[in-house]
């Protein structure tokens, strides 16, 4: 059995004429905390949605325990997606519906369980992000971290063995980032989650992942734990750890030099 | 400059053509992959309710209106030449023929269709279509195919309703304000109008409208840019699109229906 749960390999993948990712490779291994970063616009987000089959590569494969996902035909594709879930950016609440019914949901369309069970799994799972008692609440009525965290219940729902956290920090207060960060890693340790976080937000993620994948240059341009990229060699490493405003990655976007535009202004 | 237009051209095309694929995927997608019966009733009946019985009120009040409109302009042309016993076929004629299924679908576009193209784009922009697919439910399933059906169940019914409150309408301001008699009103009506020829082939009209608006509506919904702009824009051109859709079929159909 292989101690991968997801293995990236050599995957190209172009959106029109752009190439996003050149013979891409990385592994995601199980049951440990997964966190890949590269600055934005790199195409992280992208990299979930090729893992959970809503995109597919040019070239090379992704496989999902032992599987290739882009192989798959719909059917088998929404049997593995019934084993990972994601955790979108935005939440993606069902906007019609109270928090209890958003988490009942997964369990209402995959499951026989009655409604008596499906009471009592979305408690236990609400109480596991600790909004038990905002249940009957819509979610117009959450704050962002909350919707956030009702989210994470619904996507913990049907137990699953991979969970993709799509910049679970973005835009939160320091509270609900701790919190966060606490629930990543306790769900992690707790239902034996391999879980995957995509994100720019260096020392939270870091401080609870076990595995570190940082992107740039349309491939890895490091691999590793914690520890070993921190001593990385590689100055584009560096610069994204420390958040250096210059370096590889330049702070000036390309553009002609600039005194001869200012010259060709003021003629 | 000449490659340049072509390959305007041939992207502008291509484009098109991409998007009428699209559209056909939707398409199917609604017709065939109705959910099971017990998941999927309670889903029809909400959109129905939505879609539907939230259109009602729009439907009867123009409805009220079209039809005493239609009673006053038909009596001061008719009572010219005596002819105001036939205010009554004139009004149902042209009610259950043209104005009923035409101007349900122009109201159902302006109302119900936006409706949908908002709601559709705006779950796009929220990545709850996107999180429906990663939950492995089919958001062709689940979101687009009940509200297909809600369109085309509830626009003739609502036709059928415009109609009727037309004709009633006709006969407050017809019989009930000028005096036209009643027996002659309604016998006459009754006497020309035919089940097969003019209900019928109206119910058919909106059945087709039905079927033209929704799609529309639900397609671009589905296939807006998930912004503010795009989702505005989409719900723009689903009145706009749907309603020269139906204003050109209308004519077809007349023309197949009534035209020898």
């Amino acid at each position: 059995m292989s101690q991968n749960l997801v293995e990236i390999k050599d995957v190209t993948f172009s959106r029109g004429e752009r190439v996003i990712y050149q013979d891409m490779r990385f592994s995601v291994p199980k049951g440990k905390i997964t966190a890949i970063m590269g600055p934005s616009g790199i195409g992280k987000t992208t990299m979930l949605r090729l893992i959970g089959g809503q995109l597919k590569p040019d070239s090379g494969d992704i496989e999902f325990d032992g599987q290739s996902i882009p192989k798959m035909p719909r059917s088998r594709l929404y049997e593995a997606r019934k084993r990972m879930s994601m955790l979108f950016q935005s939440g993606a609440l069902f906007t019609d519906m109270s928090v209890f019914d958003n988490v009942a949901f997964p369990l209402r369309e995959h499951t026989k369980l009655n409604e008596e069970l499906i009471r009592i799994v979305v408690l236990m799972k609400l109480e596991a992000v600790g909004l038990r008692g905002a249940k009957d609440l819509m979610p117009a009525e959450l704050s962002g971290g909350m919707a956030r965290r009702a989210a994470l219940a619904r996507s913990i729902a049907l137990d699953p063995e991979l969970i993709m956290y799509d910049e679970p920090f973005a835009g939160q207060d320091p509270i609900s980032m701790g919190v966060l960060v606490k629930l990543i890693k306790s769900l992690n340790q707790a239902l034996d989650i391999t879980s995957v976080v995509v994100t720019h937000d260096v020392a939270e993620v870091l401080s609870i992942a076990d595995h570190v994948v940082i992107l740039a240059d349309k491939g890895v341009i490091g691999e590793g734990s914690p520890e070993q990229m921190k001593q990385h060699e590689s100055p584009l490493v560096q610069q994204f750890l420390k958040g250096m405003s210059d370096g590889p990655v330049p702070f000036h976007f390309e553009a002609e030099p600039y005194q001869q535009e200012l010259l060709r202004a003021a003629t | 400059m000449m490659l340049t237009m072509m390959q305007r051209v041939g992207r502008s095309t291509l484009d098109r053509l991409s998007s009428v694929g699209r559209a056909l995927f939707i398409l199917i997608g609604a017709l065939f992959s109705l959910p099971n019966f017990k998941k999927g009733t309670p889903l029809l009946i909400k959109q129905l309710y939505m879609v539907g019985f939230l259109s009602l009120i729009i439907i009867v009040v123009s409805g009220l209106f079209i039809g005493m409109v239609l009673a006053l302009q038909g009596y001061t042309v008719l009572v010219g030449y005596g002819a105001e016993d036939s205010l009554g076929p004139l009004v149902a004629l042209s009610l259950l023929r043209e104005l009923g299924p035409v101007v349900t679908a122009l109201l159902f576009a302006g109302r119900a269709g936006s409706a949908l193209t908002a709601e559709i784009g705006l779950m796009k922009a929220t990545e709850q279509l996107t999180s429906l697919e990663m939950m492995a439910i089919d958001p062709l399933k689940r979101v687009i195919a009940p509200r297909f059906w809600a369109g085309l169940i509830s626009m003739p019914l609502l036709a059928m309703i415009f109609s009727a409150v037309a004709i009633l309408g006709a006969h407050l301001v017809g019989v009930e304000w000028l005096g036209v008699d009643a027996g002659s009103f309604w016998s006459i009506m009754q006497a020309q109008v035919s089940f097969e020829k003019d209900v019928l082939n109206g119910l058919i009209k909106s059945l087709v409208f039905a079927f033209i608006v929704t799609w529309i509506a639900l397609y671009k919904g589905y296939d807006c840019i998930p912004t503010s702009e795009g989702i505005s824009k989409a719900t723009t051109q689903t009145v706009v699109q749907s309603s020269l859709a139906v204003l050109g079929f209308d004519f077809i159909l007349t023309a197949i229906m009534f035209g020898n």
